[in-house]
């Protein structure tokens, strides 16, 4: 089965007179169990095509599927229920809830799926000490560092195991010691729950790890790299 | 929004407060809270349109209806004489130790006093009346009209009591005398025309009204009139002044509503970045705008509670110790109204209001909720 599944996937941005063309026909298909990093300069249309995937943004012309289903032209509730049930997402900027503690952040996602609140709180815990927060758990997000609240960002997307990972620049802040434990976890969860990874990353560091290379340069495909190959 | 509800509270209690004294002390002065009559003489005042045997009748009512107080009246016109002037003024015949317990006016005589016998040849008039007249306590006056079987009815009375009732149609066209000189004045044959009741309390009206029914004799054809029977336009002068106060309080209700609507519409675009993060997490916009409704909600449901309760304990206040506005000693005297006004609190006061004002905050709070579904979470993220 494919995990995603993109066709000719256009979207155009306008800023003042020029067109930007953050997605310029991209396909790609990407394989249940993929671990996938797409690298492009910044600007290169990583973030925008994430989205589109994640079904946060709808592209102008193309088609997306997830698990064979089609998405792109799905309404916002079934958008969010997709989400819910089967994407984990690390966004650029955190985007952490500022009022809720880290526990309460990585919680959020199992209370709206109705995990008991005794459950998501144990699994909560467990997956903060995963991403080295132990101790942190009552932190809120303004009195952590920006590294701590990106862990807690990528611990939020994975606490639910969802079949799908779409993670946006999730080692931007972390130095390279917490970024491989980071990537470590990352091919831990890949191989054990066959959890499919698409990571947007500029970080070369990062791109060791992953089984495919994607490289992106104006919106468009320029690259795509077999690693366990090579 | 607690406050706007504790002025609501307030202002209606007074207000209810205020109709509640008007009709009171409108009916306490003469009308009774019921009235036994013939049928149509509320509104033609025929001579023959008689109560029979109305004094055992009276009688009757008031020994079966403790507590109410029962007075029977005849009533009719007769031109009054004194020696310089004459006057077409309404005659009351009362019965003297009852009248008291039904009618204020005894009790405002001013000059000289009530009447005491039911058969004495005295009269009390109005401060107008007597004016008037030209008359003095102790003067004499002639009383020319026509019997019950159309003869010619008259008789000469002493002026005992002069009272000011503060209503001038009254002062200026009633007179009083005892029932029995009335009966024989003007030939009533033991008959009168008015059994005017009493009760403790307006609210027990709709409850006594049947009661006293059943005491009628069911030959004489006799009917049982309420105040608001006796006295339409009190009831309709109330009704003028409350649509206009209405037009007040709705008013108040839609400046409230912005105001709620301002509020939840600044709160939900505060939170657009949190909103956004957690529909992108998969919370489902309809169920993000439920929540939003039910923030609305709960805070309604506070400011709704806290309100009557502050309403409900600032009335509460005032109802026992007065609310006295400046300028009111003069009106108030005027009107026949105390100086002081008790604002009355009760459930409709208390609620009704601030229910309103509930149901306008949540339908104004609609349009925040509803204005979630058109947002896309990728921009809702992207505000700072
Ligand atoms: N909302 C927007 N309005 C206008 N232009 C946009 C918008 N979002 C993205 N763009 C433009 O689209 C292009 C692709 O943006 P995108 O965010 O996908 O890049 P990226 O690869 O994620 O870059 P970075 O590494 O800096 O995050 C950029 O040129 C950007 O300026
Ligand atoms: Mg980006």
């Amino acid at each position: 089965m494919t995990a995603v599944r993109c066709i000719n996937l256009c979207k155009t941005y306008r800023q003042g007179d020029v067109d930007i063309k953050a997605l310029d026909h991209v396909s790609i298909d990407i394989a249940e169990g993929g671990f996938v990093c797409l690298s492009a300069p910044s600007g290169g249309g990583k973030t925008t095509l994430l989205n589109a995937i994640g079904g946060l943004d709808i592209p102008d012309s193309g088609e997306v599927y997830i698990d064979d289903q089609r998405i792109d032209n799905l309404s916002k509730g079934d958008l969010a229920e997709l989400r819910l049930r089967k994407i984990g997402f690390v966004f650029q900027a955190y985007n952490l809830i500022p009022v809720l503690t880290a526990r309460e952040n990585v919680e959020f996602v199992m209370q709206v799926q109705g995990v008991l609140k005794h459950d998501s709180a144990d699994k909560a815990n467990a997956i903060l000490t995963e991403v080295g927060l132990q101790g942190l758990e009552d932190r809120r997000p303004a009195e952590m560092s920006g590294g701590q609240q990106q862990r807690v960002a990528v611990a939020r997307a994975i606490a639910s195991k969802p079949a799908l990972v779409l993670a946006d620049e999730p080692t931007a802040n972390l130095d390279s010691k917490t970024s491989d434990e980071l990537m470590t976890l990352f091919t831990e969860l890949n191989e054990h729950y066959n959890t499919t990874f698409v990571i947007a990353t500029h970080d070369t560091r990062v791109m060791q790890y992953a089984k495919r290379l994607v490289r992106m340069l104006d919106g468009k495909i320029v690259d795509d790299i077999d690693q366990r190959a090579a | 929004m607690v406050f706007a509800n504790m002025l609501l509270v307030f202002m209606m209690s007074l207000q209810f407060g205020m109709y509640g004294l008007m009709i009171d002390n409108s009916l306490k002065l003469f009308t009774g809270h019921m009235q036994v009559q013939a049928p149509g003489f509320n509104d033609e005042k025929k001579m023959r349109q008689t109560v029979p045997d109305i004094l055992p009748l009276a009688r009757k009512i008031r020994e079966r209806l403790t507590p109410a107080r029962v007075a029977a009246r005849g009533s009719t016109f007769a031109l009054a004489s004194s020696k310089d002037r004459s006057f077409g003024i309404a005659i009351l015949g009362v019965e003297s130790a009852f009248e008291p317990q039904v009618s204020s006016i005894p009790g405002l005589v001013k000059e000289g006093r009530y009447l005491t016998s039911d058969n004495a040849a005295e009269i009390v008039i109005g401060e107008v009346l007597a004016k008037n007249l030209r008359v003095r306590l102790g003067d004499e006056l002639t009383l020319l009209g026509s019997g019950l079987d159309g003869s010619f009815a008259a008789t000469v009375v002493e002026i005992v009591g002069i009272f000011d009732s503060g209503v001038k149609d009254i002062d200026r066209n009633v007179a009083q005398i005892p029932i029995g000189l009335f009966q024989e004045t003007f030939f009533m044959d033991g008959a009168g025309h008015q059994v005017v009741i009493a009760a403790d309390d307006r609210d027990r009206v709709p409850e006594l009204l049947p009661r006293v029914a059943a005491l009628l004799p069911a030959s004489a054809g006799l009917v049982v009139l309420d105040w608001n029977q006796l006295q339409p336009g009190l009831k309709q002068a109330i009704q003028a002044d409350m649509a206009s106060s209405f037009f007040m309080y709705f008013v108040l209700v839609i400046l409230v509503s912005f105001s709620v609507l301002n509020t939840q519409l600044m709160s939900v675009l505060e939170r657009t970045r949190e909103f956004g993060i957690v529909m992108a997490l998969g919370l489902k916009p309809g169920k993000l705008g439920r929540l939003v409704l039910l923030e609305t909600a709960i805070m309604g449901m506070m400011g709704l509670l806290l309100g009557a309760l502050a309403g409900g304990v600032l009335t509460a206040w005032f109802s026992t110790n007065g609310v006295v506005f400046p300028g009111m000693d003069e009106m108030a005297a005027q009107f026949n109204l105390p100086a002081r006004m008790y604002p009355k609190v009760s459930l409709t006061t208390l609620f009704s209001g601030p229910a309103i004002v509930f149901v306008f905050t949540m339908i104004a709070a609609l349009y925040p909720a509803v204005r979630l579904n058109w947002q896309k979470p990728v921009d809702a993220m992207r505000v700072a």
